[in-house]
């Protein structure tokens, strides 16, 4: 009887249709996030993640649409992120259904909107999502890290979907949103995302051994290994992918077994 | 049709629970109205977020809720089922409804377990009752708390071990209560939903 370890599917939405995965040609609809959340939660998925990336504020009704009807489905936890700036947008979220809201940019912007968030809707309902990159120039203060290949580096925070460094050590920060009642870290690393390569297993075992909260590592799964490296070596709680699931390369099931039969414990 | 008063006192998202127990064949009503809960079939006492606020919150109600509770099914979800409770000691000693006779405590900090206890875990069924009827002894069920509910074996229908050995499941005659949600428990979570509804 143990916490099993999860597995997260993420959609990318926009204008509350499904970004990435229309070479799903079994669902009757490719890109309705609610039919493709429902199919990951028929293969066996622990949580599903919407992440709005609607430019424009006028369009953001449809996220709230989408999540009420994958709510009145689902019955299985739901995280929203995406243009998530303040209190009331966070309570429009969860009133629709949502269990968590992510936040970003807006947290290393206002550090302040974590935890106003923690201490009206509760710890569990806030996650610090954290982008970060290889900074391989030291700097004094910086929590050095190992590469496996002997060199040093920091790991700097990025915002704006990783179009901007902000100077900040991604383990202070971490640890900062944490005291300040994060209830999850979702990670993403910046070097690893889209490459299939890999989680970044440094930063995701630095993080994870910093924090007394969950951590969910993010970007850069292109095998089965991959994401028993993430939870064996990058010690995380759990692992969240989008491409291999979109494109039907594994299913969620397929994941799971394949994780159960090499120890990991999994809700099968 | 079953009348089921879910009773809103401010806090979490309550979609779920009410689709849940729609699809259970119940009508679900949100209210903080007294006079709704003591009237109704069941009552669901939902929560999320932290003891004392949850207890403000309910306020005056709070005898509403006691007095359905003994004597219509009661279902308290989450913070709701630690509520049910004697005491709490999150940030201080707070007493809590007493429809269940124990306490609500903190998990120990241990290394290398993350609080709060996030994630799937399996319930093991200890006794028979209506709640977990037509489920295995163990069921993988969602959870997220920070607290652990302790209560005698008496009262304490499904155990769930993180960091320690908790009551997952409690029950004093018609107040019951689960401390994971079974709203976002998938097909486990339905049924222990449509049990409930059974029950009325």
């Amino acid at each position: 009887m143990v916490l099993t370890k999860r597995i997260i599917p993420c959609l990318d939405l926009k204008d509350g249709r499904v970004v990435k995965g229309t070479h799903f040609v079994a669902l009757r609809d490719a890109g309705d996030p609610v039919e493709l959340a429902q199919r990951y939660n028929q293969q066996g998925a622990d949580e599903v993640v919407f992440l709005d990336i609607t430019a424009s504020r006028e369009q953001r009704g449809t996220i709230i649409d989408v999540v009420q009807r994958a709510a009145d489905q689902l019955f299985l936890p739901l995280t929203v992120g995406g243009g998530i700036r303040t209190l009331a947008d966070m309570q429009q979220i969860l009133r629709a259904g949502a269990d968590k809201v992510s936040i970003n940019t807006s947290a290393v912007q206002d550090p302040a909107l974590i935890s106003r968030g923690a201490e009206r809707f509760g710890t569990q309902c806030i996650v610090v999502a954290i982008d970060v990159r290889r900074n391989l120039k030291m700097r004094p203060g910086a929590t050095p890290i190992a590469l496996p290949d002997g060199r040093e580096c920091w790991y700097e925070v990025v915002t704006y979907g990783g179009t901007r460094p902000t100077g900040i050590d991604a383990i202070e920060w971490a640890r900062e949103a944490e005291e300040r009642g994060a209830g999850e870290i979702l990670l993403t690393s910046m070097e690893t995302d889209g490459t299939r390569d890999g989680f970044d297993i440094p930063i995701t075992a630095a993080i994870s051994e910093e924090v007394g909260v969950p951590v969910i590592a993010s970007g850069g799964v292109g095998t089965l290994e991959h994401f028993y490296e993430g939870f064996v070596d990058g010690k995380a709680d759990a692992c969240l992918a989008a491409s291999v699931f979109h494109y039907g390369e594994f299913t969620v099931r397929q994941v799971k077994e394949y994780l159960a039969a090499r120890g990991i414990p999994v809700r099968l | 049709m079953k009348q089921v008063a879910v009773v809103d006192y401010g806090l979490g998202n309550l979609r779920s629970v009410i689709r849940g127990l729609e699809r259970a064949g119940a009508v679900a009503t949100v209210t903080s109205d007294a006079e709704t809960i003591a009237s109704a079939d069941g009552i669901v006492l939902p929560g999320v977020g932290a003891f004392r606020e949850g207890m403000e919150m309910l306020g005056d109600l709070a005898e509403t809720v006691v007095a359905a509770g003994r004597t219509v099914p009661l279902l308290g979800i989450c913070l709701g089922m630690q509520m049910l409770m004697d005491t709490s000691e999150e940030h201080g000693v707070h007493q809590g409804l007493g429809l269940v006779p124990g306490d609500v405590k903190r998990f120990p900090q241990t290394a290398g377990e993350k609080i709060p206890h996030m994630g799937w875990n399996t319930i093991r069924i200890e006794q028979q009752d209506p709640l977990f009827e037509g489920l295995c002894r163990e069921e993988y069920v969602y959870f997220v708390h920070s607290y652990y509910t302790s209560a005698a074996p008496e009262y304490t229908v499904a155990t769930t071990t993180y960091i320690r050995p908790f009551a997952s499941s409690v029950r004093n005659g018609t107040a019951c209560g689960v401390q994971f949600h079974p709203e976002k428990s998938g097909a486990v979570g339905l049924r222990i939903l449509e049990n409930f509804i059974e029950m009325l």
